[in-house]
């Protein structure tokens, strides 16, 4: 007798989805960027094959990133060399994934974190104002005030060199501009109509947070995602080119370029290389970023 | 009003300041005493500024009061915490004037009607809600095939009609209708407007109509409330006041409803002159002697108190 009835709920429900069509999942959305726009589709392969690159690239080049041969100092692209070799004879395709590594890595992770900070005090700031407004504001105001390189030189020379050392500074300096437009992104939103209507059926505050402002939100949390990472990798190589980030012998694209700058008339490789890397991921970055925020607005949509 | 009535929601000398700066703030409400009985349509209406939506607003807590206090069925709930309001919050819901800023752009179709019931809990399983959910659509008149179509896709008839499906979803008892129709042309108008009390009668619901379109009051409300300014001029039965004004006030808003066939129009119709005074610095006496032409020295001085005229309240010296 109960299975009859669960069978029959069951019949009802596959009726009543069939009558309906699925909900528009996340899944079906990207789907629909894959079909529409081909060009994100390309930036995504693309960021994703370097990430690949970048973790597989013991595996993929025989060399060492520090291997140096000397007799092969500032060769040009060769089968031996698929991109020549630099001033010490490494051999620069190697270093190019090494440096992929830290260059990836210190584009999306700092990012992310500083994202993170950035929008919960963001949200916050705005939806409750007041004294916590004007606190986390201020705070930002002072991490803005300072240029954000001369901050970052501060963090890394009071934290000493190293990689986490450059996630920290990054992310300390880039948490402020993210909680600025959060905040005022969440100001407005604040008092949109469907906000009050949530407020006056009883929502919780943190639920409309999470519900209502955070989503409405996402367009501009993408693009300044894909602003930030490339912004992220060019302040890293700053970083390494101050002699306060990366070290060498290990590898970061920036440290390449700086190191090849050189060697520009009879050895352009070197700085050609991670150059043409560093605009390609930056390039996919906001490419991909167009194409998400396109597909997860709902007003652009073309259905 | 002469029929024995039960009352739902009543307030008592009611005031509603907002602070502009440290000395001065506006008086949106001022001083108010209403009451709204089970099974009503109670019509508020007023020129843009007069503070019916703050009224509206004050009275279900979303905006808390100066002062005053606010009773639903006899329980004083102006004055609750978050936790112990809860329930009443339930009790009282809300439709918007722009159906096209009400509604969550990003929310489709299903949650949005599903967030007051998420909000309490109401349904157990995804299927039992969604079921509701289509229930819901039906008795607004939203097609089923619908549900997971977003705001954008709808007209503005439509969006309202989601809207409406939103604020009976919980089956309060009291929904606050803040100029529902005033964004919408006339031929949805009226559409909504039958819908609106379609469901008052299916669902047994009290309304509170804010709105400032006299035809449309006239069609919906059993009593009207003219406010000016924070106060109120006259409160009664709807046929009464329509038919006889009595506050000068009530008086030049009726002339000023647009008479479609240009035979019946009469002589030039004589209508109020100037703007609403300042709400941050209200005239005294009688609010409305600055643009009254019968004013008289005592309305400059004595502010006239709301008294039982033909029975309605006017609050007018000179009636």
């Amino acid at each position: 007798m109960k299975r009859e009835v669960n069978t029959e709920a069951a019949a009802e429900q596959e009726a009543l989805a069939a009558q309906l069509g699925e909900s528009d999942t996340f899944l079906d959305k990207m789907k629909r960027m894959a079909a529409n726009n081909k060009l994100a589709v390309f930036s995504a392969i693309l960021i994703l094959l370097f990430l690949i690159l970048a973790v597989l690239a013991p595996v993929i080049t025989p060399y060492s990133f520090d291997e140096q041969d000397l007799l092969a100092r500032l060769a040009a692209p060769s089968a031996k060399h698929l991109l020549g070799t630099d001033e010490l004879g490494r051999d620069v395709f190697t270093r190019l994934l090494y440096g992929a590594r830290v260059s990836m890595a210190v584009g999306i992770i700092p990012t992310v974190v500083s994202m993170l900070i950035g929008v919960m005090l963001g949200m916050v700031s705005g939806y409750v104002g007041g004294l916590v407004d004007s606190v986390i504001m201020r705070l930002a105001d002072v991490v803005l005030s300072f240029p954000s390189l001369l901050l970052a030189m501060v963090i890394m020379y009071t934290l000493g060199d190293g990689i986490t050392s450059i996630f920290i500074a990054l992310a300390v300096t880039n948490w402020a501009s993210v909680a600025r437009v959060v905040r005022s992104e969440t100001l407005s939103l604040r008092e949109a109509e469907y906000v009050e209507a949530a407020r006056s059926m009883g929502v919780k505050d943190f639920v409309i947070i999470m519900r209502h402002i955070l989503p409405n939100c996402i367009p501009s949390l993408i693009v300044m995602f894909t602003l930030n990472v490339p912004s992220a990798i060019l302040s890293e190589s700053s970083l390494s080119f101050l002699g306060i980030g990366v070290q060498l012998p290990n590898s970061s694209w920036g440290l390449m370029v700086n190191m090849g700058r050189t060697y520009l008339y009879n050895a352009p490789w070197i700085s050609l290389a991670p150059s043409a890397a560093i605009m390609l991921v930056v390039l996919a970055f906001n490419f991909l970023g167009d194409g998400l925020r396109d597909v997860l607005d709902p007003h652009l949509k073309n259905s | 009003m002469s029929k024995e009535q039960k009352e739902l929601l009543r307030c008592e000398h009611l005031v509603k300041e907002f602070p502009v700066d440290r000395k001065r703030s506006v008086h949106a409400v001022s001083d108010i005493n209403l009451e709204i009985y089970e099974g009503e349509c109670l019509a508020l209406v007023g020129e843009s500024g007069c503070g019916k939506s703050t009224l509206g607003r004050t009275l279900i807590q979303l905006h808390k009061p100066t002062s005053g206090k606010v009773f639903y069925k006899g329980t004083d709930i102006s004055d609750m915490k978050p936790a112990e309001f809860a329930p009443y919050r339930r009790q009282m819901q809300m439709i918007f004037q722009d159906p096209y800023a009400s509604l969550d752009p990003r929310m489709n179709v299903h949650d949005i009607i599903a967030e007051p019931l998420r909000t309490y809990k109401i349904c157990e399983s995804k299927e039992a809600l969604t079921k509701r959910v289509l229930e819901l659509m039906d008795a607004v008149g939203v097609p089923r095939d619908f549900l997971y179509r977003y705001p954008h896709q709808f007209s503005g008839g439509q969006r309202q009609r989601i809207g409406i499906a939103r604020a009976i979803a919980l089956r309060p008892s009291l929904v606050i209708c803040d100029e529902p129709v005033s964004a919408l042309d006339v031929s949805v108008q009226s559409q909504v407007l039958n819908l609106l009390k379609d469901i008052q009668a299916n669902y047994g619901l009290t309304y509170l109509f804010i709105s400032h379109d006299l035809s449309v009051v006239r069609f919906i409300s059993n009593r009207v409330c003219v406010m000016f300014l924070g106060k109120i001029c006259e409160i009664g039965d709807s046929e009464q006041i329509y038919k006889k004004p009595l506050h000068p006030y009530t008086k030049f808003l009726m002339n000023a409803i647009p008479i479609a066939d240009p035979h019946l129009r009469g002589e030039e119709k004589q209508l109020l002159q100037g703007e609403l005074p300042s709400p941050i610095n209200p005239p005294q006496g009688c609010r409305f002697h600055t643009r009254c032409p019968y004013a008289t020295d005592r309305c400059q001085a004595e502010e006239p108190a709301l008294r039982e005229v033909d029975g309605r309240k006017v609050a007018c010296h000179l009636v």
